[in-house]
Formats: structure tokens, sequence, C-alpha cells
């Protein structure tokens, strides 16, 4: 499918795998500590979803994996990773086709060849009929497709998605949470998927990851093995929630 | 609908008062003597219009170019702004009547010292409002672009300039309404044509009336321009949402 899609060519700080490893990661912006000591491995493949109360430094690990910060103390080693900020950031001027071509642009593609990689996934993600319209006039779950397509056109092995689906009402979040688990069992990556919503963590990722308030530490780490496509009244996702709100209660 | 009447009113009670107060028309003409003089020197005028529009269309271009060169410079390099923006603020200082007679001295009675001061008016809003607007872009389309390790001339091109643009045009609609100021002083400084001109030797003839029509073409001349201004806008920047249409 991405045949036509060259890869940008960035050099990945690990180019031995496709994964994510936090070694004992520090990090400070002036006197506020904001991760202490963070260690976790995310494997090829896997969706481990993030979850800790605001401000606890879910934001920051996506930074540290994308290059854009660098760690105080302990070692980041990750593969090339694309971005999805927490708000879509689409650029307002710009088409939904020129918005899902962004990453490919900059990567040194025509507009043209561009648009006609980022036209491939547009109906495959609902988003057909809709490649010239400016973000304003589509619905927050349609911007938030688009800048999802953006994401997986940067090519890279890791995905970080900050808090995705957090601007959008219970209804159109809970559709495209069955959206997002679709895409991700077609075009599998490695994601580090941030929210402070345990049912969405639950729904989606392999392994959800517990974090601290401020400074930022992993409390616990549970294992999700109910077989997807999950719902949220699965007796398995309902006894995880829990015993993921009780852990995060106790932190 | 609401500006022409009051327009009209003002105009209305402005030929009372010289017709009912006895006003010199030396003094001051009635809006009926000033249209009256418009059609009576057109020929006299029109070429005038042509010269001033020419000059202040120039300037306005060249304040556009070398305000977006010095808003780019000082939006990328600091060193370059804490050089330049003490200059750039500084130049609003400058009384264009005084520097008129010596841009005239050094550069002759040509076309260029009006343009040179046409573009000195202009060029602080276009590069300030460009400069603000550069800056101003969305700290997470920012870091969108950091984390595809774009270059610094690919974020300003694909992002900083096109957010930008709804700042700029605001500070080109500033410069288009005093745009002509620069040509009228730089007229007055010395040349043989244009609105300026028309305007002192009208004075200098006690032409009251003829005086008045140059200073209403002025008037139209900086309506139509940002008229202009505010159409190129609104073909450009078509993606705000706006609840006016901005226009005179």
């Amino acid at each position: 499918m991405q045949s036509e899609v060259e890869a940008p060519v960035v050099a990945p700080r690990d180019t031995e795998a496709a994964g994510v490893e936090f070694d004992a990661v520090h990090k400070s912006y002036g006197a506020v500590e904001v991760l202490r000591g963070v260690t976790l491995r995310v494997a090829p493949d896997e969706i481990v979803a993030l979850v800790g109360p605001s401000g606890c430094g879910k934001s920051t690990l996506l930074e540290l994996v994308c290059g854009l910060t660098a760690p105080d103390g302990g070692r980041v080693r990750a593969a090339a990773a694309a971005l999805m900020p927490q708000r879509d950031a689409l650029l307002p001027w710009a088409s939904a086709l020129d918005n899902a071509g962004l990453a490919l642009r900059v990567a040194g593609a025509g507009r043209a060849e561009a648009r006609a990689a980022a036209r491939e996934h547009f109906a495959a993600f609902g988003l057909e009929g809709f490649e010239r319209a400016r973000p304003a006039a589509l619905s927050g779950g349609m911007r938030q497709r688009v800048a999802f397509v953006r994401t997986l056109l940067a090519g890279r092995p890791v995905l970080c998605l900050d808090e995705p689906f957090g601007a959008l009402d219970a209804l159109t979040r809970l559709q495209m949470q069955r959206w997002l688990a679709g895409a991700l069992a077609r075009e599998p990556r490695t994601v580090l998927l941030v929210t402070h919503d345990v049912e969405e963590a639950v729904l989606l990722a392999d392994r959800v990851v517990l974090l601290s308030p401020r400074p930022g530490r992993v409390v616990a780490t549970l294992e999700v093995t109910p077989p997807r496509p999950r719902a949220r009244d699965d007796r398995a996702v309902v006894a995880l929630r829990e015993r993921a709100l009780e852990a995060l209660g106790a932190a | 609908m609401t500006a022409l009447l009051a327009l009209l009113l003002l105009l209305a009670g402005w030929e009372a008062l010289v017709w009912l107060g006895g006003v010199d028309p030396l003094l001051l003409p009635a809006p009926t003597q000033v249209v009256e003089a418009l059609w009576e020197d057109r020929a006299l005028l029109a070429p005038d219009l042509w010269t001033t529009a020419y000059e202040v269309v120039l300037g306005l271009a060249a304040a556009v170019a070398a305000g977006a060169a010095l808003a780019v410079a000082m939006h990328l390099s600091p060193a370059l702004r804490r050089a330049l923006r003490p200059l750039v603020i500084g130049s609003q200082a400058v009384p264009v009547p005084v520097i008129a007679p010596l841009v005239i001295l050094v550069l002759g009675f040509g076309l260029a010292p009006k343009v040179l001061l046409v573009a000195l008016v202009c060029f602080f809003p276009i590069t300030i409002n460009l400069y603000d607007g550069l800056r101003a872009t969305d700290p997470d389309a920012r870091r969108l672009l950091r984390s595809l390790h774009a270059t610094r001339w690919q974020a300003l091109r694909l992002v900083e300039a096109p957010a930008a643009l709804p700042a700029a045009f605001t500070g080109l609609k500033v410069a288009a309404a005093v745009a002509v100021i620069g040509a009228v002083f730089a007229e007055w400084a010395g040349a043989e044509a244009g609105l300026g001109h028309a305007l002192l030797t009208a004075n200098g003839q006690l032409e009251t009336a003829r005086a008045f029509a140059a200073t209403l073409l002025l008037f139209l001349l900086a309506v139509a321009l940002y008229g202009a201004c505010a159409l190129l806008e609104r073909r450009v920047v078509d993606w705000t949402p706006r609840t006016d249409s901005g226009g005179p």
C-alpha cells in the first residue's frame, strides 16, 4: 500500500529494532522534576498505553522518543518515531490532502507526489470526498483521522500518539477508538499511546503502563490479554480497568 | 449604508455652513465648489493623480519587499533581531517633512526619493505585523515539524509564512492607508507633478477649491489602495472565518 511512499531519510537512534527503550530516565524543566527514573521497554509492533494524572510527564516521554528533547539522566533508545500532537496541529490553510501529506513534503516529496500518496489512504480512513476540505470544514473525528494519516505517512516504525481523542465527545471518541484499533490491526506499528482514560488504554493497548503524579515514574504495568476486538463491557476489560484505577488511586 | 448616510449628512452640514454662515470660500469652499473645481481642473489634476498613484504603488511595493526581508531576517536570526529592532522602531520617529528635503537633495527631483519616502512611511507596519505573525505560529505545529526533522527553511515555507499571512495583510492595509502621506511630503520637498505638488501650487494661487479637490483625490486614492489590499487579502487568506469583510 505504501509502495510509492519513500520513507524519509532519518537516522534512527537505534537501527536494530523498531522498539523503544527507556533506561532510568530523568528529566526536569528548570526546578520542576518531571520524570524520576522511568524504565520501560516497548517491543516492535507492541501497543503500549501510558496512563497517569495530568502533568505526570506522559507527553515528555513522547518528546524524548521523538528526539524533541534530551533526558537529563538515563538513556532513551528508539527507532525513528512520528508524533501526533495532542491537538491535531492541522494547518488551517491546507486541504485535508495536503495536511495528510505534510510529512512527505518535509521529506522532500513534491506537492503532487505527496497528494497522491495521501489520497491512497483516504478511502480506508473514511475521508473520501473530503480531500480538498480545509480542517475547519471537517468534524473533530475526521480531523483526528487526517492527523493520523499524516502520522502514518511519516513512514516511521514508531507512532507517538498524545491523547489523540482527548478533545472529542464521548460518542465520537468511542467510534474513533474502534477505528484506531482497526487501523493498527491493518498496519501494525510500535505505538506509544498517551491517555488519561484508563478504559481507552485497556481497549487499545497490549500493555498499560501506569505512571505516578509528578515526578512521573512507573507505578504498575498491566498486561492486557483479552482478544481483540474488545468491548467496553467485556468482563476481562472491566476487571482490568478497575485494577488500573486501583493502582492509580494507590499511587 | 450607514457610512454613506453619515457622509451625506456631513457634506450637507458643511455646505450649509459655507452658504448660510457666510464663510469666505478662500478659507473653506463648499463641497459643491470642490466638486466643481475637480471637474473644471480635471485636465490639470488627472496627470497629478497618476503621478502620485504611481509613486505610492511603487513605494508600497518597495516597502513590502524590504519589510518582508527585514521581518524574515529578524525572525530567523536573534542577532539580527537585536540589531535591527531599535532601528526599525526608531525609523518611525524620523519626521518625514524634515528628512524629505534631505532625501531630495541626495536623490534629486526624480521618482526615486518619492518611492523611498513612501516606503519609509509604509515599511514599519508591514515589518512589525509580519514579524509578529511569524512568531505566532501554533507551537504544536512547530513541534510537529521538528519531530519530522524539517529544516529551518521548510518550517518557514510550509508553516510559518502561511500562518503569518493574516497578520501581514493587516500591516499591508495600514501601510496602504498612510502611504499617500509619504508621497505628499516628498512632493512638497521638490517635485514638478503629483497631487502634493498640485496642493502646494493651488495654495500659492489662492485656489482653495482646487486644493480641496486635490485633497479629495488623495483621500480617494488611499481608500482605493486600502480596498485593493483588502480584496487581495480576501482572495489569499481564504481560510479564516471572518465576521466583517474589512473593506472600506
